[in-house]
């Protein structure tokens, strides 16, 4: 029986302001479960991860992680090193003023010593295949380089999960492809907010939906490939 | 944008420990600005000369950057000996120029180019990371050593999203004038930047916070002094100790 990661019971959140974000969350994430979060803007997604980190207090609602009921607020320091946030935004997370200082923040954080934290960090850069980019300056890396860098900054404090927040936003379709090889390889359960559909087939396992701050978790949301078929043409497309 | 043309460079000052360095300059500025004898200011340019000449930076852009001083100078020159009571040296039209307004443009205008210069040579030549690990080595409080280090970080990010808002309001035939829609139009840049700028802090607290950030920052960087730091800081601090007794003869004689 595998363990759940995550449990969430009846996690409602409301905005101050009066709009209700989430309502009535009910969900289990277990060990080695790679699900896709689907849903249109506004729905929620966002702030499920950051309730889930404890960037925001739920209105009401209980949470347990790896078994654990959480009672207070500061027991998510502990939740930081078990589970990383890829965030939407690159620059957001990356605000050290060296590539190698970013990946290391984590692990200092730890509690891991100077040279400990740039082993690990030298180690994950290498592991993304970003040897060299030690001294870089964040801005000025290619929206890709930023997106594998903050992967980077996550995976230094080895997670047991993760939770990806629109990781294919933005990429082209090599890098893509690279970060979908990427994750095809960490042996991590993972959470990921996407509209990207094809990247959510080729690497969850279920995907669920989220409208109006409710989630839908029965099978009635799954993609499925199938054939179709369109006149040979000159100009480049895709196919989804 | 911050450049940072000083900062590249394979003279003995750049290879100099940059923690000396930041000591040295500011210990140098306070003794320049509180110098008075006219033999110390002149020594004390003559020593900030030779920083620069060691440094061995680019006279060019050395120039450009003085540049606003020069125009600040040149309007003290014009007003401070007119202004200024004591001793007519000579007169333009009624008004009498003094010699204690020339001495005082003199004083003002070597302190300023000897503190300017030092600074160039010493603190310029290192890029502002650095700047701020030196400073974080020398214990300054670390709330500023961050505030520079992020600052530096999203300066770049802010000045794309305020170009962004430009390129906009461009996009939609906006044209500056002297006018109040021109007024506006730029209130409502600035305040969305403003409100960019906050959601954006918060954004980077939170992917602080899921990395335990918990208020402290570990800097990765070890700064060794060589032993020739120690001989070039020691040559320096007998040159500025130098400036000090010829600043105490100066004062003795008045």
């Amino acid at each position: 029986m595998p363990q759940p990661v995550i449990t969430l019971k009846g996690i409602s959140f409301t905005y101050p302001g009066g709009k209700t974000a989430l309502d009535r969350i009910d969900l289990t994430f277990y060990e080695g479960e790679r699900i896709g979060l689907l849903g249109p803007n506004g729905s929620g997604k966002t702030t499920l991860f950051h309730i889930i980190m404890g960037l925001l207090q739920p209105t009401s609602g209980a949470m347990a992680f790896f078994g654990n009921p959480l009672k207070d607020p500061r027991d998510f320091k502990t939740i930081y090193r078990q589970i990383g946030l890829l965030f939407q935004d690159a620059d957001d997370q990356l605000f050290c003023p060296s590539v190698l200082e970013d990946v290391a923040f984590g692990p200092l954080n730890m509690g891991a010593s100077r040279e400990e934290a740039i082993r690990i960090a030298r180690e994950t850069l290498a592991h993304l295949g970003l040897e060299g980019f030690e001294d870089r300056f964040p801005h000025h890396l290619s929206g890709g380089e930023k997106r594998f860098v903050s992967l980077a900054t996550v995976l230094a404090m080895s997670p047991r999960a993760l939770l990806l927040d629109e990781p294919t936003t933005g990429l082209d379709a090599q890098t893509r492809t690279r970060l979908i090889d990427v994750l095809k390889g960490l042996d991590l359960s993972y959470l990921i907010i996407s509209h990207d559909m094809a990247f959510l087939a080729e690497i969850t396992d279920k995907v669920y939906a989220m409208e109006k701050g409710r989630l839908y978790t029965e099978e009635k949301v799954r993609l499925h490939r199938h054939v179709h078929a369109h006149p040979h043409g000159a100009h480049p497309h895709e196919h989804r | 944008m911050i450049a940072e043309p000083f900062a590249v460079g394979r003279s003995p000052i750049h290879r100099m420990d940059p923690r000396p360095r930041v000591v040295l300059a500011t210990v140098f500025s306070f003794l320049a600005a509180l110098s008075n004898g006219i033999p110390t200011l002149a020594g004390g340019l003559a020593f900030s000369v030779i920083l620069v000449a060691a440094a061995r930076l680019d006279m060019g852009l050395l120039v450009r950057r003085l540049l606003p001083l020069w125009g600040f100078l040149l309007l003290l020159w014009l007003v401070l000996p007119l202004t200024h009571k004591g001793e007519t040296l000579y007169t333009i039209g009624p008004l009498p120029a003094t010699r204690e307004g020339l001495l005082l443009s003199a004083r003002i205008t070597l302190k300023s180019h000897a503190i300017l210069l030092a600074f160039t040579a010493w603190v310029a030549t290192m890029s502002f990371v650095t700047l701020g690990h030196a400073l974080n080595r020398l214990r300054a409080p670390e709330k500023i050593v961050h505030l520079l280090l992020l600052t530096y970080r999203y300066i770049f990010v802010l000045e794309e999203e305020y170009g962004r808002l430009l390129r906009a309001a461009r996009l939609r035939g906006f044209q500056p004038g002297t006018n109040l829609h021109t007024y506006r139009t730029y209130a409502y840049l600035i305040g969305m930047l403003f409100l960019r700028a906050a959601d954006r802090a918060q954004r980077v607290h939170r992917a602080m916070q899921c990395r335990g950030f918990q208020g402290k920052f570990y800097s990765l960087y070890r700064f060794r002094a060589a032993p020739s730091d120690w001989i070039g800081g020691a040559a320096m601090t007998v040159a500025m100790i130098g400036l000090v007794y010829l600043e105490w003869k100066c004062r003795n004689l008045s």
